[in-house]
C-alpha cells in the first residue's frame, strides 16, 4: 500500500530534522527532555473544561518551531493526523454532557463541547511537543538523555529498538498490503481468512529482518549501546534554558494569566 | 602470526529446526587471499560466512581469526578484524542519515567525535560516496547503498573483508564499478557469490560448497574449467568461460562479423 510506504518516509523525515545546527538543535538532550516533561505535565494537569488557560501554552512550540526552523506545515499535518485520535476518544462528550456552560446570545455551548475542544487543544500541544523533541534531538539521542536522567539502559535500548520495529513493520506490511491488493482485483481478496494469514506472515518476516538487523548492528561493534554523535553537556545554556521555561510554565499553570490580561484589558475600556 | 588469517576446523551447523546447514567444513585463508566461496541456493554458504565475525556459533568445530580463537571473550576484537558486508544493504543501513550510518561502527569502537568524522569521511570517499553523507540511505539507489554498507564496514578499519553476493541486484555498470573497488582493497576478501563471472574476476581461490560439505578447494581458474564438478555440484562455468551465445563458440569470429 502507497499510503504505508508514504507515511513512513514521512514520519523518516521528522528524525533527519535533528541533524541541524541551529540553538534549540544544540541544546543538550537531557534539558529538551524535562523542559519537554514539565511542558507536558503542566498542560495535562489542567481540569477538563479549561481552555483559556491551555491558549499562553502555544507560546513554546511556537516559539521553538520559529528557533529551530522547523517546516510548521509538516508538523501541523503530523499533529492534525494525531489529533484525530483525540477526536475518537472524545467525540461522544456532547452527547453526554449537555450541561450548558456558556452561553452567547441565545446559543449555549455545552460542557461536552467544551471539554472536547479542550481535549484537543491538550492533545494538539502536547503531540507537537513531543514531534519538536524529536525533530530538534533525533530519537536516539533522546532514549540516550533518558538513560543518563535514570532510565534503566535495558529500558531506554527497549524504546530505542520499538522506535526501529515499528518501522520494519511499516515497510513489510507496505509490500505485503500491496501484494495483496494487487491479487484482489479491487475486491477482498479472501477476506478475513487472507488477512489473518497475511498478519501472520508479517509478524514471522518482521521479526527475521529484525534479526537480521540485530546481526548486522553486532557486525559492528554494538554492545547494548547507542552513541548519539552529536557531543554534548549540561552547562549554564542548558540551566537557564530549562530554569526559564520550567518557571513559564509552572507560573502559567499556578496563575491564571488569560483571566487576568482579559480583567485588565476590559478594565481599561470601562 | 597475522591477524588476517581466516581458519575454520570442523564446522559443523545444525539449525534448530534440525536442518544441518555446515558439515565438516575446514579450510585455511591467508593474509591477502582473496576467496570465493560458491555453491547452489541452500548450499550453506550465507550459514559459514556468519560463522565468521560469530554471528553464528558453530555447533562443532572452531574458528581462528589469526591467533584468536573465535569465543565469546573474543566477539568484540573478531567483529573489529573481520568486517561483514551483508547481502541486503537494507539490513545494514538502519540509521537517519549515511554519515551517522558510517558513523556507528567507530563510535561502537569508542572512537571520540573529530576521528569518527574523519573515519566516515575517508570511508565514504574511498567508495566514491562522499556526496551522499547528509542523505537518508533508503533514498538511495541499489549501487549506492551497496557502497555505503561497504562504507560502514571500511570505517572500523577491519583487516578481513567478508562479503555475502556483493554484486547481487546491481545493474551491469554498478557491478563494473564495484568489482574495480574491490580489486583495489588489500585485504583478506573473502565472498559468497553466484556472479561467477566476478569471481573470475576478483578471486584467484574458489571453495565449493555443495549440501554444506565442500567439495572442492583450490585455483579458480582450475575449478571453472571442472565441468563435471560444476554440474555435480548445481553450477555452470562463468558467461565469459562459455562460447557466444549464437553459434555456441565455434564460429565466433564469423557471427560477430555477420552481426
Amino acid at each position: 500500500m502507497a499510503s504505508i510506504s508514504a507515511a513512513v518516509i514521512d514520519l523518516k523525515r521528522l528524525e533527519l530534522l535533528a541533524d541541524s545546527d541551529s540553538p534549540v538543535h544544540v541544546i543538550d538532550a537531557r534539558a529538551k527532555v524535562l523542559v519537554t516533561f514539565v511542558f507536558i505535565v503542566a498542560v495535562v494537569s489542567h481540569n477538563s473544561y479549561e481552555l483559556a488557560r491551555l491558549l499562553p501554552f502555544f507560546i513554546f512550540p511556537t516559539v521553538m518551531i520559529a528557533l529551530a526552523g522547523l517546516p510548521m506545515l509538516y508538523l501541523a499535518r503530523k499533529i492534525a493526523l494525531i489529533s484525530t485520535f483525540a477526536l475518537m476518544v472524545g467525540i461522544f462528550n456532547p452527547v453526554f454532557d449537555r450541561t450548558i456552560l456558556y452561553q452567547i446570545g441565545q446559543w449555549g455551548i455545552s460542557g461536552g463541547w467544551i471539554s472536547l475542544l479542550s481535549l484537543l487543544i491538550r492533545s494538539m500541544l502536547t503531540v507537537g511537543a513531543a514531534f519538536i523533541l524529536v525533530g530538534t534531538t533525533g530519537f536516539t539521542a533522546v532514549c540516550q538523555a533518558l538513560e543518563r536522567l535514570g532510565m534503566p539502559q535495558l529500558f531506554a535500548i527497549q524504546l530505542l529498538f520499538l522506535h526501529r520495529y515499528i518501522f520494519v513493520l511499516a515497510d513489510e506490511t507496505g509490500r505485503s498490503s500491496r501484494a495483496r491488493e494487487l491479487r484482489s482485483c479491487g475486491r477482498k481478496g479472501l477476506g478475513v481468512a487472507s488477512f489473518g494469514s497475511l498478519v501472520g506472515h508479517l509478524l514471522l518476516r518482521t521479526w527475521q529482518k529484525a534479526e537480521r538487523i540485530h546481526i548486522a548492528m553486532l557486525a559492528r561493534g554494538f554492545v547494548g549501546r547507542f552513541h548519539a554523535h552529536r557531543q554534548s553537556s549540561f552547562g549554564k545554556a542548558e540551566l537557564y534554558f530549562l530554569l526559564g521555561w520550567s518557571s513559564l510554565f509552572i507560573v502559567l499553570r499556578t496563575f491564571d494569566v488569560t483571566g487576568t490580561l482579559g480583567t485588565l484589558i476590559t478594565g481599561i475600556f470601562k | 602470526m597475522s591477524h588476517h588469517i581466516v581458519e575454520a576446523k570442523n564446522l559443523q551447523h545444525v539449525y534448530p529446526d534440525g536442518t544441518v546447514a555446515i558439515k565438516d567444513v575446514s579450510f585455511c585463508i591467508t593474509h591477502g587471499e582473496s576467496v570465493a566461496i560458491i555453491g547452489a541456493n541452500g548450499a550453506g554458504k550465507s550459514t559459514l560466512l556468519q560463522h565468521l565475525n560469530g554471528c553464528l556459533i558453530a555447533t562443532s568445530g572452531q574458528i581462528r581469526i589469526g591467533d584468536t580463537p573465535l569465543s565469546k571473550g573474543t566477539l568484540p576484537d573478531i567483529r573489529r578484524t573481520v568486517g561483514m558486508v551483508f547481502q541486503y544493504p537494507d539490513d545494514q543501513l538502519f540509521m537517519p542519515t549515511v554519515f551517522e550510518d558510517v558513523a556507528f561502527g567507530p563510535l561502537n569502537l569508542g572512537l571520540s567525535g573529530d576521528e569518527v568524522d574523519q573515519r566516515v569521511v575517508e570511508a565514504l570517499e574511498r567508495v566514491g560516496a562522499g556526496h551522499l553523507r547528509t542523505k537518508p540511505p533508503y533514498n538511495l539507489s541499489g549501487g549506492e547503498k551497496k557502497r555505503v554498507a561497504i562504507a560502514t564496514v571500511l570505517a572500523m578499519a577491519p583487516d578481513i573483508l567478508v562479503m555475502d553476493e556483493p554484486t547481487s541486484g546491481l545493474d551491469p555498470f554498478a557491478r563494473r564499478q564495484l568489482i574495480s573497488l574491490l580489486r583495489e582493497f588489500q585485504h583478506t576478501k573473502i565472498f559468497t557469490s553466484h556472479d561467477l563471472d566476478m569471481v573470475l574476476d576478483l578471486c584467484q581461490r574458489t571453495i565449493i560448497l555443495h549440501e554444506g560439505v565442500i567439495m572442492a578447494d583450490g585455483p579458480t581458474d582450475e575449478i571453472f574449467q571442472n565441468e563435471e564438478l560444476l554440474a555435480a555440484c548445481r553450477l555452470e562455468k562463468p558467461f565469459s568461460m562459455q562460447g557466444c551465445p549464437v553459434c555456441n563458440g565455434k564460429t565466433n569470429t564469423k557471427c560477430h562479423d555477420a552481426g
